[in-house]
């Protein structure tokens, strides 16, 4: 009997090796799990067969094109639409013999924190299904913690990778900009979007991280990057650890939260690492507002796309601008609307200057004020979300309440630089995550210092209501 | 500079090629224009002499050499359209 609950990648890839198991065996295990619990959870869109090989099989999620396979970015301008080629991080994993087993559920284009406004129906957080799982990446996060595959493949544009990795109590990677390829990647907000890795463990996070990272010839934004060091090491001697005051004294953040990642604070300091207070001011104060003007701007452009012409859902209209304006109102849902008009607005005549080329200077300040403080740190630490998982439908009305979900993750997103999620205890019997943000291209600074401190928490990454 | 007009909103749709019903109108001018109100925030700044980052990292161009590489077949290229003629994607008439 394998136990995919329990089972890590790496743990896998060893059964496989040995014999003990056989690859086809492992992926029908995970397609048990899935019928099992995804009618509960609805973490996949669409499920495959087994594919050919041994490889240890993993979850894409659906805003990344995979040839042959339905893909839809969680909107019905979308549906039925089958990419004729591979994103460069599908076919990455599929050289690398990695099998596909599906295709999981986000937030319409990844806008959202919640997955409720994925056109198919919102994914369940496995903890607590009456709660979400975060979003964007709510299905590869929920399908990683339920024990449906032993990791995925997420997207963050503000988020997305990080904070359901936080709700659902699993680790995830937001990578430096640049280090993954968007190559057939369906594009959110170009000059944030990046493509990480969602796992049970530290350790088969970086090694997901080492399979897709690298330049690529079809993403001119890709560069080298550092070879990938799997961590080891429970020794943070040498480290040192900042603790900016606004990230972890926001308002909204709650009690549970602050005491989980405080005693993680306090155990880092006991691995040796050097810990001090720092101050990131105007990147928090002001962060949020920047990223809801660069992102809805950049997504204008690029959901100007979904015409109806060459894919996708098409509507009747008398003429060619009518087909147009009916196919974009019947295929998309209010949060691309909405963040399409936002961006249309602020980039429109009269308003560029005030708000798109404002938010683009401010974005300058929030990188400065990162670089300034890396100059003391070599990570920062920090709650993921404010809150633990929140019950689905509680911010589903209110979009600037939904926003604010992202409030923690959002200013290193804007400066372009890596975060990793690490679970750091329970509040109320839900998962709190702790972020890790470094530099950019200290991936391997954040796998060790996250490696160490989930060796010191011994967090059990098994939903409880799923414990034997 | 919170806040946007009816007006507006059928503008802005216009320009991003949305139809929108009466109801979803009186919706997004309320939804746009509180978070108008929250994102107008960026204004509070002195950036005089700040210049803007369009992108976190600092990459001079970058380019790759002009060789010609075959392209997706044809029958790829029209797997996913809504309609077509012969090598043609058909459209409603302009």
């Amino acid at each position: 009997m394998i136990d995919t609950l329990r089972l890590t990648a790496e743990s896998a890839k060893e059964l496989v090796r040995a014999k003990e198991i056989s690859g086809d065996e492992l992926f029908a295990a995970y397609l048990d799990a899935i019928g099992e619990r995804d009618p509960e959870l609805h973490c996949f869109l669409h499920v495959c067969e087994a594919s050919p090989g041994d490889g240890i099989p993993i979850a894409i999620k659906d805003v990344i094109g995979t040839k042959g396979v339905p893909t839809t970015a969680g909107s019905k301008i979308l549906e039925g639409y089958v990419p004729v080629y591979d994103a460069t991080v599908a076919a990455r994993c599929k050289e690398h013999g990695l099998r596909l087993l599906g295709k999981t559920n986000t937030d319409e284009f990844a806008m959202g924190s919640s997955t409720e406004n994925s056109a198919y129906g919102p994914s369940h957080n496995p903890w607590d299904p009456t709660r979400v799982p975060g979003g964007s990446g709510g299905g590869s996060a929920a399908a990683v913690s339920a024990g449906l595959a032993p990791w995925a493949l997420g997207s963050d544009t503000g988020g997305s990778i990080k904070q359901p990795s936080a709700l659902c109590g699993n680790v995830g990677l937001r990578p430096t900009y640049g280090t993954v390829s968007r190559f057939g990647v369906v594009a959110f907000a170009s000059s944030l979007d990046q493509v990480g890795p969602v796992a049970k463990t530290v350790r088969d996070c970086a090694y997901l991280y080492s399979v897709i990272s690298g330049r690529d010839e079809n993403d001119s934004t890709t560069v080298e990057v550092p070879p990938v060091e799997i961590p080891e090491s429970a020794d943070l001697r040498g480290v040192r650890i900042g603790v900016p005051r606004e990230l972890n004294e926001a308002e909204g953040i709650e009690p549970g939260v602050t005491a989980a990642v405080s005693a993680a604070i306090e155990q880092l300091a006991a691995l040796g690492a050097e810990v001090d207070e720092c101050s990131l001011p105007r990147s928090v104060e002001y962060g949020l507002a920047c990223y809801y003007l660069i992102a809805p701007a950049e997504a204008s452009s690029n959901l100007a796309r979904y015409d109806g012409v060459r894919y996708g859902l098409r509507s009747e209209g008398a003429d060619f601008r009518e087909m147009v304006m009916n196919t974009r109102h019947d295929g998309l849902g209010d949060e691309p609307k909405r963040r399409i008009m936002l961006g249309t607005y602020a980039l429109s005549s009269g308003y560029y200057d005030a708000y798109y080329g404002t938010a683009q200077k401010v974005r300058t300040v929030i990188k400065r004020e990162h670089d300034a403080v890396f100059e003391g740190f070599d990570a920062l630490v920090c709650p993921t979300s404010p809150t633990v998982a929140f019950p689905l439908g509680a911010r589903a009305d209110n979009p600037l309440a939904m926003y604010l979900s992202d409030l923690l993750t959002i200013p290193s997103c804007v400066a372009g630089l890596p975060g990793l999620n690490v679970p750091c205890g329970l509040s109320d019997g839900l998962p709190v995550g702790l972020q890790l943000i470094g530099p950019q291209f200290s991936e391997n600074t954040l796998f060790r210092v996250g490696h160490a401190l989930e060796q010191a928490l011994a967090f059990d990454y098994v939903p409880a209501r799923y414990r034997r | 500079m919170a806040g946007i007009s009816r007006d507006e909103v059928l503008h802005v749709a216009r320009l991003a090629r949305l139809e929108l019903t009466d109801d979803e109108v009186a919706k997004f001018q309320e939804q746009l224009s509180a978070i108008l109100a929250a994102v107008s925030k960026v204004a509070e700044l002195d950036l005089a002499d700040v210049p803007p980052t369009a992108h976190p990292l600092e990459l001079a161009n970058a380019w790759a050499e002009d060789e010609p590489r075959p392209c997706l077949p044809l029958g790829d290229v029209f797997a996913n359209a809504p309609a077509r003629e012969g090598d043609y994607f058909k459209v409603p008439p302009a």
